[in-house]
């Protein structure tokens, strides 16, 4: 008999609940059944509240159980386990059927996420096998000025969060004099309620790879760096593995794939500091300085790394670029609304029943996402507020959660998309403390540059202290939005400059909560 | 204005670096020797260091300085920017525990207040044993299954105070 795949995720979420765990025991009890299996540590599906979620392939179709804890693995060989097309098997509390029909999977459009949770992420013969590496050949048989043609021309815009359209920073650095350039990838995903690039280095690290190195060939880039934060080991391992076997098989290195092209990539691991994730402060860290951010002009595309020409952009808009050169700009530009094209992996977290990764094309409303997808809040309490777009990202109430997925329509209602995460909050959230911390936040990660944001942030968390004490709230409240108009004017980059969208959208929509002792209330 | 004043003149000495002595010295200058050809070799230099050692002695600023060209300034700089680098010896093992929104969402300021009053310690502290060091950190990447923390590299979910206190257990449970 062949022997039966089993897949165990080896993405650190699975393994944060248990999935060495149940990997061990799903050789211990193979073995001791007689069965032979052949298990594979791929990456997350994304459907994180079933994690360890396991599967079993049968006649090329994979089948899921989860949260499959190591204890009840015993208990599915038990019950069919290995011809999970068989109804004792189908009809196990822990089955769910075909993976690919389950409808929190089925309803996306997974491009970017293609092969995440599909492939083995550290095999290279995995990856070419399920269309890895077709961009690269693609780009290889074009002129560089086409290939930055076809990433304008599909619309991609910079995942990270600013939203920039990718086109025009590679445009100007290819046209860009330098002995010298770089392609840099911001991998310090830092906002609050984003994993997105964490799960894509784990799980199909070879895409961000490719991306980067089609970048380089793109602007005549030779050497490219990843600037990984440290709280993410296990992407860091992943990675290196990654780009060994690039080496190994000449995707990277003096000769690509025999074309006379040159590409070299390094990790580099941050440090612990959040402003790393904007791009000026990420090169001085790079350059093994303190993360300070820079004046812009001039431009990284003109003067970044090194004083040299360097495409600079986030893990999620490099994976992208594979699959843009494989079907071409007009497949990518098809998906989406108004001038945000594409798709773009949302990540639904906090307090939510299926909590997990969601990659669909721009325009799927919120409130969608939310319900649909996440299945309300994990506490089963009415949803109060969504934080979209990390920690300077505005707090919604539920009157705005009609709104649709898409760059300009949130920045319509002073909010933000970012980077793609949705944190969710009950009805027990306080509002004032959420407002309050994210001026905390300010002021711990502030890299000192620009005064408003070094001091006024400290100011900020006084001033709330005393507006939800009571004291003298009215004056306060002036004194606060006050505050944040300075902030939002007098700060270089956006920690600084974006810190008031929680604060205000926490003060505007949640007042109530600003409000708490009764001689408060008497002033108010 | 007196410019005719004599002007105290300040030599520029080469200090010898020697206040890092016996492993501790051996480990960064095998770090600095592994990497300081690299083009901005400060932060992996550090990482390096911090890995052989366990934190960033004050006391090898002055060497890595001298190694790398730079002044001591700089690299005091840099160590004390990044929340990561610590100047002092931790515990055998550091806890890493989420405060950011997605795990506030799910109780982490209780986990927080609980794993404080457990080891009897606050952030940025060790316990009395010398088992632990706790550290808060903003975001490790698990929001959807929070609250979240990290010992040493391994990311841990859904921690409930119950469920704290029994990862707590076995790191003890490991030493003795």
């Amino acid at each position: 008999m062949k022997a039966v795949r089993i897949f165990v995720p080896r993405d650190a979420a699975a393994r944060s609940m248990g999935a060495d765990d149940t990997a061990r025991a799903v050789l211990d009890e193979a073995k001791r059944r007689g069965i032979e299996v052949q298990l594979v540590r791929n990456g997350s599906r994304g459907m994180l509240w079933l994690e360890p979620f396991v599967e079993v392939e049968s006649d090329g179709k994979r089948y899921g159980y989860g949260p499959v804890q190591a204890s009840q693995v015993s208990d599915l060989f038990d019950n069919g386990f290995c011809e999970p097309a068989n109804a004792a098997s189908r009809a196990h509390a822990l089955a769910h059927g075909l993976t690919g029909e389950m409808p929190y999977f089925k309803r996306q459009e997974r491009l970017t996420f293609a092969r995440v949770g599909i492939i083995d992420p550290v095999s290279i013969e995995d990856y070419i096998a399920h269309g890895g590496y077709a961009g690269l050949k693609a780009a290889l048989a074009m002129q560089p000025a086409q290939i930055v043609e076809s990433v304008s021309a599909s619309g991609l815009r910079g995942r990270g969060g600013a939203a920039f359209p990718a086109g025009i920073k590679w445009k100007t650095v290819l046209g860009a004099a330098g002995d010298q350039k770089y392609i840099v990838c911001n991998a310090d995903e830092g906002d609050s309620g984003t994993f997105s690039d964490r799960m894509l280095m784990e799980g199909d690290p070879l895409t961000l790879v490719e991306g980067m190195t089609i970048a380089g060939i793109a602007t005549g880039a030779t050497r490219g760096y990843i600037y990984l934060r440290w709280e993410y080991p296990d992407a860091h391992r992943a990675l290196e593995a990654a780009i060994g076997a690039a080496y190994a098989a000449h995707y990277l290195g003096d000769n690509i794939q025999g074309s006379g092209k040159r590409f070299d990539l390094e990790v580099r691991l941050g440090a612990g500091a959040y402003i790393c994730g904007e791009e000026t402060s990420l090169l001085e860290s790079l350059e093994g300085k303190r993360g300070q951010v820079r004046f812009k002009p001039p431009l990284p595309a003109l003067a970044g790394l090194f004083g040299k020409p360097t495409v600079i952009n986030n893990v999620i808009t490099f994976a992208s670029v594979p699959i843009i050169l494989e079907r071409g700009a007009p497949f990518y530009q098809h998906f989406g609304m108004g001038r945000s094209r594409g798709t773009l992996p949302m990540q639904l977290a906090g307090n939510i029943k299926q909590g997990g990764l969601v990659e669909v094309a721009f325009g799927m409303t919120l409130r969608e996402l939310l319900y649909d997808f996440g299945g309300g809040s994990l506490s089963g309490r009415p949803i109060r507020a969504v934080q979209v777009g990390g920690p300077l990202g505005a707090y919604m109430p539920e009157s705005q959660f009609d709104t649709p997925l898409d760059y300009e329509a949130f920045a319509a209602i002073k909010a933000m998309l970012g980077h793609g995460g949705v944190v969710v909050f009950d009805d027990t959230v306080d509002m004032a403390a959420q407002a309050r911390y994210a001026m905390e936040f300010c002021a711990i990660e502030s890299c000192g540059k620009c005064t408003p944001c070094r001091i006024g942030s400290t100011r900020g968390v006084e001033v709330i202290d005393r507006l939800i004490s009571g004291n003298n709230a009215a004056a306060q409240e002036v004194l606060l939005r006050d505050l944040c108009e300075t902030l939002t004017y007098g700060s270089l980059c956006a920690l600084g400059g974006l810190t008031p969208f929680p604060v205000l959208s926490a003060l505007n929509h949640f007042p109530e909560d600003f409000v708490k002792t009764s001689s408060a209330r008497a002033s108010a | 204005m007196n410019t005719t004043s004599t002007r105290r003149v300040i030599p520029i000495q080469a200090e010898p670096p020697d206040a890092l002595r016996g492993t501790e010295r051996t480990r960064v200058l095998e770090a600095c020797a592994l990497l300081k050809d690299r083009p901005g070799a400060l932060l992996p230099i550090l990482h390096a260091v911090q890995d052989a050692i366990g934190f960033v002695p004050s006391e090898a600023v002055q060497l890595i300085a001298s190694e790398l060209n730079l002044s001591r300034a700089e690299v005091h700089g840099v160590v004390t920017f990044y929340h990561y680098f610590r100047t002092r010896r931790g515990g055998r093992h550091v806890v890493h525990l989420c405060r950011a929104e997605a795990c506030q969402a799910l109780g982490a300021a209780a986990l927080e207040a609980h794993a404080k009053k457990t080891l009897g310690i606050d952030f940025h502290a060790t316990s009395s044993d010398g088992a632990v060091t706790l550290e808060p950190v903003y975001c490790l990447g698990n929001c959807a299954l929070g609250p979240a923390l990290m010992i040493d590299t391994e990311l841990k979910g859904r921690v409930s105070a119950g469920r704290f206190d029994e990862l707590m257990a076995s790191l003890r449970a490991k030493l003795s």
